[in-house]
């Protein structure tokens, strides 16, 4: 699997909350969570983004609540990938569970900036920076957690019977 | 060969593995599955995908309408709705709706619905209360949820641990919300990320269960997967008269290994406030200037039972709140109301000029019943003083004490108990 795109960036510990307000988790509607997201941290995140850029942060990133409404909104909104120092372990599950990709690596997030465009190999674990001419290697996922993305989720390995393999 | 903690052991019983390793992915037996009324519509939704007719227990499976509710508006009652369908539909027993409602972490200890030795997953992330009862337990989202509801099964990363080494006893007025406050202050936000904060130690039986509950209540605030306590007389105690089912007691190995041991003396912890946006923010009363305030929030999950309020009122007995502060004390469950209301609690808080509200998770999260405007300060009892939580973006939270809440109450202004007594 490739993805490509250019990169937005935010700092540590962003956290659920802002990722997708409270006040908006009276609905499931995915379309209306992702009208919401980012917004309490960056109300232009929908006009700066297009569809398939990647989110490049820092430090433990989607801490706090465990709503899936926030990978689900980040997911929704276009964004292709995440891309962080550490994430919060909850929205780490989350992310493979609805099949949101991320990829945990200190030195691809310090040295990314803002604008630079991507092209990310997961079967390689390579994340090449083209705008900086240069390669990340990033560790791949533990078998399990594979089995869990390339089934498209953790429900779809239930329906496949793959789960208690 | 045995060199597990505390979580370790209990994760190996229910994988049905004789050891375990920190870093090894299993697969989970599960003794509880809970929701509310935000994550489980997702839940549901994801279950009807799986196409299983049925959800593994009708037991135990425990849904809880207490963000929203009693419903704050049409989408919200839509939301809650859709949780009742779905409970009487799957028969499930601990459905918890209107006058059974309480705060979900509050809830199911004093129901019993969790013991010793459980493993409990929830969709909410501070389902990690539950290990002051020495059971693990850990927030996780709704899809899990929903493959936990359908199969009941989690996969899980062993986690390794950090132990804390408690000693001495906490002086009048501070309480388990100082500690844990202070350990995150210590460690950082994601200081225990991805692994279990273990306690232990002599000053542990000096602790109530209620302070227990509030210090593994907040592991999340650390990044810690869970929190968890041994089990003892006090723990054996409260089980017993919330009928909860026999406790499997599980206990760390001596020779168990932790990342990393920090003692910690509960006799020199001081009252704690967290500071804007982050629960490490911490600051003690030396460092703390006239800070004003708008209101004050005494409730929630961390600090609503019955001890907390108790707390609170021997503050606010006899005293005013400072004028223009408006003070919210909500019990969190419908059996604390009622104990509160027994014991005259709430003439004291209304005598102060306090208001009671109904019990709900509503102002934790900037849900409804106490949203803060732009520009306004909060001091509150509960978890999260992130950007925007309690209402407007440019809005404040500090998150402290019942004790320290209270006093602050009466001032107007950050204080400790000191100001007022």
């Amino acid at each position: 699997m490739k993805v490509e795109g250019k990169v937005i960036k935010y700092g540590n510990n962003v956290d659920t909350d802002v990722i997708i307000p409270a006040r908006y988790l009276n609905t499931i509607d995915k379309k209306e969570l992702a009208s919401h997201c980012m917004e309490d941290l960056d109300k232009d995140f929908l006009n700066k983004i297009s569809k398939g850029d990647i989110m490049v942060a820092g430090k433990n990133f989607g801490c706090g609540s465990s709503r899936e409404h926030a990978p689900i909104a980040i997911k929704e909104s276009g964004i292709s990938l995440i891309i962080a120092e550490s994430f919060a372990r909850i929205f780490y599950r989350n992310s493979i569970n609805i099949g949101l990709p991320i990829i945990e690596s200190v030195e691809a997030a310090q040295d990314i900036k803002n604008g630079d465009e991507l092209v990310v190999d997961f079967d390689k674990g390579i994340v090449k920076n083209v705008t900086k001419n240069k390669e990340y290697k990033v560790p791949a996922f533990p078998v399990f957690v594979q089995k869990i993305i390339t089934n498209n989720g953790l429900v779809e390995m239930v329906k496949s019977g793959e789960l208690n393999k | 060969m045995a060199k597990m903690t505390m979580t370790q052991k209990i994760l190996a019983s229910k994988a049905n593995i004789a050891q375990l390793k920190a870093g090894e992915l299993i697969l989970v037996d599960l003794d509880m599955v809970l929701g509310n009324d935000i994550t489980s519509p997702v839940a549901i939704s994801e279950f009807n995908k799986i196409g299983k007719k049925e959800v593994f227990s009708k037991e135990k499976i425990s849904l809880v309408m207490d963000h929203f509710a009693p419903n704050k508006d049409i989408k919200a009652a839509e939301q809650c709705k859709m949780c009742r369908d779905f409970a009487n539909d799957k028969e499930i027993i601990n459905f918890f709706d209107g006058g059974e409602m309480g705060i979900e972490h509050a809830l199911l200890p004093e129901k019993g619905l969790v013991t010793s030795g459980d493993v409990v997953i929830g969709a909410d992330s501070h389902t990690c209360t539950y290990g002051a009862l020495g059971a693990f337990a850990t927030g996780v989202g709704s899809t899990d949820m929903a493959v936990g509801m359908a199969t009941g099964k989690a996969w899980f990363k062993v986690p390794s641990a950090i132990s804390f080494v408690l000693k001495g006893k906490l002086n009048k007025w501070v309480t388990g919300k100082d500690v844990i406050l202070h350990i995150i202050g210590k460690i950082g936000v994601d200081g225990a990320l991805y692994k279990s904060m273990e306690f232990s130690g002599e000053g542990v039986s000096t602790l109530s269960v209620s302070d227990r509950l509030c210090i593994c209540n907040m592991a999340i605030e650390a990044g810690a997967k869970n929190g968890i306590f041994p089990v003892d007389e006090k723990t054996l105690k409260f089980l017993k008269a919330a009928k909860a089912k026999t406790p499997k007691i599980f206990s760390a190995d001596q020779d168990a290994v932790y990342d990393e041991v920090y003692e910690i003396d509960l006799s020199e912890i001081k009252q704690t406030v967290a500071f804007p946006h982050l629960p490490e923010n911490t600051k003690t009363f030396d460092q703390i200037e006239n800070i004003k305030i708008d209101q004050v929030v005494i409730g929630s999950c961390t600090n609503g039972r019955l001890e907390d309020l108790i707390l609170a009122a021997k503050i606010l007995k006899g005293k005013k709140v400072a004028k223009g502060v408006r003070v919210i004390i909500i019990p969190a469950t419908p059996k604390i109301y009622m104990q509160a209301m027994q014991k005259g609690l709430f003439k004291i808080f209304l005598d102060s000029g306090a208001l009671v509200s109904t019990p709900t998770c509503g102002p934790c999260l900037g849900g409804h019943m106490g949203i803060l405007a732009k520009g306004e300060r909060a001091v509150a009892t509960t978890n999260r003083n992130f950007v925007g939580r309690m209402g407007h973006v440019e809005s404040e939270v500090y998150l402290a004490s019942p004790a320290v809440a209270a006093a602050s109450a009466i001032t107007g202004k950050i204080s400790s108990t000191k100001e007022v007594l």
